[in-house]
């Protein structure tokens, strides 16, 4: 028995990579097992709690859900990537000084999504960023502190 | 000039607000979890587990999967018992009478829950392991299956595991007091039944486990999501017979563990034992399905109790009669009767116990084994006892603020007793009461909920005060239990040749900031700058033995164990420098990482100074004098089985009498952990401890059916809170240090999780008054139990 497999050729954080991949493995596990961009967590495996976002052409993705395969010539964005080039190092600032994260295993995924918030902008207040942060599940802070965290820089960035 | 305490000189570290370094590498995807450490030449185990609640094993056949592509190794449950030293026998001498099955690490002739593990698969990908896995063969004949616990010992059930007799694991029993002469004279008895449902951690990293054995040299080193690596290395060397000193246990970065990760899994016993076995790398990662049907579940209880109350609204009499369901197993070593035993210690905590009964038993249930999750009992007890001191309010047209000021144990009446006999000390009720008043605003609120009434909407107040069981001793229940799991604890504290500092520790850090705590502490005891400070927690090989970080203990006893050792290290490193100054060391101080002259705060020396000499110019020092420059200091609780903490909730949400939906507005927390190191951190545990909770009250609930099958396995089926659904969480403290050490710390990590669920439920019930005779008695309170309150289902 031996596997399918396809060759893909994509862009992972600004550098181009082509791999032979087993077709049924997912995105997340193609980041973290082939890639070695550990930064994405593997957290339910079902789309549920954000844990694998990572951005695909210019949208947050469930890397869980996400098949490699279908990321043929994609663009690919990790918490690593996002990272490097400067983005939300005000909102990464921000989530140390407020402490926004306790285990650390959903922070890039959370990062993710409220990238993408900011990235509105738009004037939210706590009820519409709670909302909006809804796909992203943290079991360990409760959320307050998260919030916080986001409200300030988008309020921050807004202000110029 | 004579010393200045740590909490008193100018920009302490005790009290002030630090970054966690582990934050910093956190937000940039730089974590180091135990699945992102995969060693050359990594196989990955998957497992093959019952598909029944319980049923015979009657044949295996591995053939096929030991043929299949990938597959280095099949093992069974009875393979993997002759590799263990014996089963796993999940008592502990405290809990007179327990009873409990013999367990191995995977099921060998019978399968006792649906999930449990019947056969391993190691394979070179995990994909290819568990492709094998459906090879396997096995037959089962299915056995009959216990699940309610209500009819678990009624006459006519059969015994789960017939050696024992019955389905019963334990009881107890305590009185104090006259209690049926008080309640013969109560102007009130007042009974209620409450239901709770089974619930589990999800911590969003599952349990994971990396094991590597070298045959050259012997020696074990296992990587694992644990909160107590101490205890993990001995459970696993005795199991699988490898001399402790030999086994080497990390916990890297863990993926929050609530509880969870203090304890032991069969399945990673068993990639243990394959690693032994095939002299390579093994990595089990439980998926979401496999957690649920694996890990451990805790809180499912259902609770009678009855109180007297006098018209004043006095409260006089309490009994209560707490049920627990186990799961098939009692979970090895810490046991699954802690939960009950718990509610019986906690649940009326707050408030004097001249006459108290109460009674607990605990039964097994063909279901996932259950144990300690965070804040043990307490969400049962504290719903229960905050419902009846809210229902005794409303018969007696007290209201609730002034019925628990009437009834609390006075801030300054201690040391005394509650009903089961156990010491309570330094609590500050009254203090917490008032403060809470005001900062929920109370009349205010009364005032608005009264006012949209009048709209047809209804919100509900609520407030519950708890006790807390914290940093429990070694003459509680481990200890003197019989149980390998150290409650002391233990820092070594060393001064590096740089000047910088060392603080190694037996307590883990799974991101409440452990580290971080422990670094303020010891930079303040000794006087240091904390970037001076790094503390390393986390691997046996590098920390002094310890119990790791459960029951809200880090900082209360780790904290302790700190804060002495590096008082060890300030006076050698001050008399060091007083025989490199000539001087009396009580002339000196150190300020700033210097030895400086003590009052004028004049530099003396450094500490890098101290350091160079220390470990390379010994010959600047007096002959005889050999600096040590490492001190480990140890921490026990003495004469008593937990520091208790205290506090009270206060929730504001809103009830849509339609729908049964619930709107949670506000929750507010008013606590006393005693000295508070670092006061964000303190306030992060509180939060996140009340959305635990809040999960729990609200969505979340293990389901099995009658035949024992687990209907929700995933996290679309079983909920857990999102950011929408919760409120924001304002919280507060009372600072009363505890007497029991000179850091003054209490636990805070697990008192938000413990008192949350009573509160939401007290203002639920409050919402629908005005509604119903009806009552929400039973958590999850989903939209179908608040409608039935209201009688609209």
């Amino acid at each position: 028995m031996s596997e399918e497999t396809a060759t893909l050729t994509l862009t992972v954080n600004g550098e181009q990579v082509t791999r032979t991949v087993r077709v049924r493995q997912n995105l997340v596990d193609f980041l973290r097992e082939e890639l070695g961009f550990t930064g994405s967590h593997v957290g339910c495996e079902h789309g549920i709690c954000g844990a694998c976002s990572v951005r695909m052409d210019g949208t947050v993705v469930r890397g869980c859900l996400t098949l490699a395969v279908q990321c043929e010539g994609a663009e690919i964005v990790t918490i690593e990537g996002l990272t490097d080039t400067g983005e939300i190092a005000d909102l990464q600032d921000r989530f140390v000084e407020r402490n926004a994260m306790q285990c650390g295993f959903c922070t890039p995924g959370m990062q993710m999504t409220a990238a993408e918030l900011l990235a509105q902008k738009e004037e939210m207040d706590r009820a519409d960023i709670r909302e909006f942060m809804s796909g992203n599940y943290c079991r360990c802070t409760g959320y307050h502190a998260i919030i916080d965290a986001i409200e300030s820089v988008n309020n921050a960035r807004l202000k110029g | 000039m004579s010393y200045i305490h740590p909490y008193d000189r100018p920009n302490s570290y005790i009290g002030r607000n630090l970054s966690r370094t582990r934050a910093k590498r956190a937000v940039a995807g730089r974590g180091r979890y135990t699945d992102d450490i995969t060693p050359p030449r990594c196989l990955h185990a998957a497992f093959v587990r019952s598909p029944y609640a319980h049923a015979k094993i009657t044949r295996i056949d591995t053939e096929a999967a030991r043929a299949a592509q990938g597959v280095r190794l099949v093992m069974t449950g009875a393979e993997l018992a002759e590799m263990c030293t014996g089963p796993w026998v999940g008592t502990l001498t405290v809990f007179d009478n327990m009873k409990a099955e013999p367990q191995y690490p995977m099921a060998v002739d019978r399968a006792c829950w649906h999930g449990e593990p019947v056969v391993m698969v190691v394979a070179d990908t995990r994909a290819q392991a568990e492709d094998a896995g459906e090879l396997v063969e096995i037959d089962y004949e299915e056995l009959p299956v216990v699940i309610d616990k209500e009819k678990a010992l009624a006459p006519g059930t059969p015994a789960i595991h017939p050696n024992l007799g019955d389905n019963k694991a334990w009881e107890k029993d305590a009185v104090t007091g006259d209690v049926d002469k008080a309640f013969a004279e109560a102007d009130h008895v007042l009974e209620e039944t409450f239901y709770f449902g089974r619930h589990t951690a999800v911590s969003l990293e599952s349990r994971v486990l990396l094991a590597e054995f070298d045959p050259g040299t012997e020696r074990l080193t296992i990587h694992t999501s644990s909160q107590c690596p101490h205890m993990i290395e001995t459970v696993f060397a005795r199991t699988l017979g490898i001399p402790e000193h030999n086994v080497r246990l990390v916990a890297p970065d863990v993926g929050g563990s609530f509880g969870l990760k203090i304890h032991t899994f069969g399945d990673e016993v068993a990639t243990t034992a394959a690693s032994i076995k095939l002299g390579r790398p093994v990595k089990f990662i439980a998926d979401r399905l496999e957690s649920f049907g694996s890990d451990i579940h805790a809180r499912e209880n259902r609770v009678r109790a009855k109180i007297g109350v006098m018209n004043d609204g006095r409260l006089t009499a309490v009994d209560f009669d707490v049920l627990g369901g186990a799961g098939a197993y009692s979970q090895y070593p810490r046991t699954s009767v802690f939960e009950a035993n718990q509610i019986m210690n906690i649940t009326f905590g707050p408030y004097k116990h001249e006459h108290f009964r109460s009674k607990a038993t605990v039964v097994y249930l063909n279901a996932v084994p259950t144990s300690q999750y965070r804040a043990v009992g307490h969400p049962i007890g504290i719903s229960v006892g905050e419902f009846m001191m809210d229902w005794a309010a409303e018969v007696t047209g007290v209201d609730v603020f002034d019925i628990r000021r009437m009834n609390v144990m006075e801030d300054d009446g201690y040391p005394r007793k509650i009903g089961t006999g156990i010491p309570m000390k330094d609590l500050s009720h009254q203090a917490c009461l008032e403060k809470l008043r005001t900062l929920m605003d109370y009349e205010a609120l009364r005032h608005e909920q009264a006012e949209l009434r009048k709209q047809g909407i209804y919100r509900g107040i609520g407030i519950a005060g708890f006790i807390k069981g914290t940093a429990p001793g070694p003459e509680g229940y481990y200890g003197a239990g019989g149980a390998r799991i150290a409650s002391q604890d233990a820092t070594t504290v060393k001064l590096e040749p740089n000047g910088g500092v060392h603080v190694c520790l037996g307590v883990t850090d799974q991101g409440q900031g452990v580290d971080t705590v422990m670094e303020q502490i010891a930079a303040a005891a000794l006087g240091v700058p904390v970037e001076q400070v790094r503390a390393i927690s986390g691997d046996t090989d590098a920390v002094p033995y310890g119990g790791g970080t459960y029951a809200s203990r880090a900082t209360a006893i780790g904290g302790e164990a700190t804060y002495q050792a590096a008082l060890d290290l300030r006076r050698e490193i001050l008399e060091m420098a007083s025989k490199l100054l000539q001087c009396s060391p009580d002339t000196l101080d150190i300020v700033d990482g210097n030895v400086v002259d003590a009052g004028s705060e004049q530099e003396r020396i450094s500490l890098a100074e101290i350091g160079r000499i220390g470990h390379f110019q010994l010959g600047e020092l007096p002959r005889g004098y050999q600096p040590v420059l490492s001190h480990t200091r140890r921490f026990r609780l003495e004469g008593l089985p937990y520091i208790f903490t205290n506090g009270i909730h206060g929730a504001y949400l809103e009830v849509d009498v339609d729908t049964g939906w619930i709107k949670h507005l506000k929750h507010w927390v008013v606590e006393d952990c005693g000295r508070i190191i670092n006061p964000q951190l303190a306030d992060e545990q509180v939060r996140g401890g009340c959305v635990q909770g809040l999960g729990g009250a609200f969505y979340e609930h293990c389901i099995y059916d009658e035949n024992g099958q687990l209907q929700n396995g995933t996290m679309a089926d079983y909920i857990t809170p999102m950011a929408g659904e919760m409120p924001d969480i304002e919280v507060a403290h009372v600072e009363t240090p505890t007497s029991e050490s000179e850091l003054g710390a209490k636990g805070a990590g697990e008192s938000g999780t413990g008192a949350a669920p009573g509160v939401v439920m007290n203002a639920v019930n409050d919402a629908i008054r005005p509604l119903t005779k009806g009552r929400v008695t039973e958590q999850p309170m989903t939209p179908e139990v608040v409608l039935r309150a209201l009688g609209k289902v």
